[in-house]
């Protein structure tokens, strides 16, 4: 063993703590700022196992559209719904949870089995290494044209329905008379956010 | 690659099986797929068990990332000189950043009518 792998190998651990507690925290934290934020650091550590494959395309696409606008959106969208409400409990949750949790150990284990029975092709054919981008960059634009060109009609569309479901619908004219009306009455009336500190 | 100071019999314990085949370097496939399945498992568990529903879009985005760890793997060791199991990252990402500007817009919306973000609450569409 070299210097190289076992950093290579060092480095694989750590980022695969990060990512296993870090999402463990996103699943299992009660404030959902802290998990929006540790959701950040396991999409970077995602990032950072794309760089020890060899792959730095996707490891900066990872970053930018994952931590850059995924995770700023989901904070924003906590920051928007953020209200602290204290949820109704409901009988048999603890069963509730018992019964998934054994249920996702079982698929874990069906996973783990699979993982390491199964007498996969490795070593497969040389690896490209840093000529990752030129070969993705040959793919998108000879064999995966149609589906490359079907994302970006997928983008837009996901554009325009996110904008025509996120807007508020205000209307200047009364739909029945054409009468001018007041935009405060077509609001729906804004019920208090935050907590009422006067009442404890 | 240069015979260097050698760690093997300082790292030997952290071999869970020595007859894996390590393709390039020491990291064997099976370590990226059994991390890809700890962090799919996670996702499921926290998609069934949030109330809140920003929490099962989080849980959704690292089901996606757990997928996206196997496919890389796969590409980089299986299929090496066609990475095609990166083109299809790419392609998941896209739809993924797709994914959550529509479910956030849709949460919102579901907010403005409902003033709450309780899964146990949305139930309009359920029987």
């Amino acid at each position: 063993m070299t210097i190289a792998t076992s950093t290579e190998l060092i480095c694989f651990l750590i980022l695969g703590a990060v990512v296993v507690i870090g999402s463990l925290g996103v699943v299992l934290l009660a404030n959902i700022v802290y998990s929006a934020f540790l959701l950040g650091g396991v999409f970077m550590a995602v990032a950072g196992l794309y760089l020890l494959l060899n792959a730095s395309f996707v490891a900066a696409a990872q970053v930018l559209v994952y931590v850059g606008a995924v995770n700023v959106l989901i904070l924003f969208a906590i920051m928007l719904v953020n209200k602290r409400e204290d949820l109704k409990p409901i009988e048999g949750l603890a069963l509730r949870r018992l019964l998934s949790g054994g249920v996702c150990l079982g698929l874990l284990a069906l996973l783990f089995r699979v993982a390491l029975t199964t007498p996969w092709a490795v070593p497969g054919p040389a690896a490209v290494g840093a000529g990752a981008t030129e070969r993705i960059g040959e793919h998108l634009f000879t064999d995966y044209l149609l589906p490359f060109e079907l994302a970006s009609v997928l983008l837009l569309m996901a554009m325009i329905g996110a904008i025509v479901l996120a807007r508020r619908d205000v209307l200047d004219a009364d739909v029945g008379t054409g009468d001018a009306v007041n935009q405060a009455l077509v609001e729906k009336p804004q019920t208090p956010l935050l907590i009422d500190e006067s009442r404890s | 690659m240069s015979p260097g100071l050698d760690y093997s019999g300082f790292f030997a314990f952290l071999l869970i099986d020595p007859m894996l085949e390590p393709s390039s370097g020491l990291v064997p496939l099976q370590a990226y797929l059994l991390l890809a399945a700890m962090l799919f498992c996670i996702g499921v568990w926290g998609l069934i068990n949030s109330r809140n529903a920003v929490r099962v879009l989080m849980s959704i985005e690292l089901m996606l990332n757990a997928v996206n760890i196997n496919l890389m793997a796969f590409s980089s060791y299986i299929d090496g000189d066609l990475i095609r199991g990166q083109v299809f990252a790419v392609f998941v990402i896209t739809v993924a950043a797709a994914e959550a500007a529509v479910g956030l817009a849709i949460l919102l919306s579901l907010y403005r009518n409902r003033v709450t973000v309780d899964m146990e609450r949305f139930n309009l569409l359920r029987w």
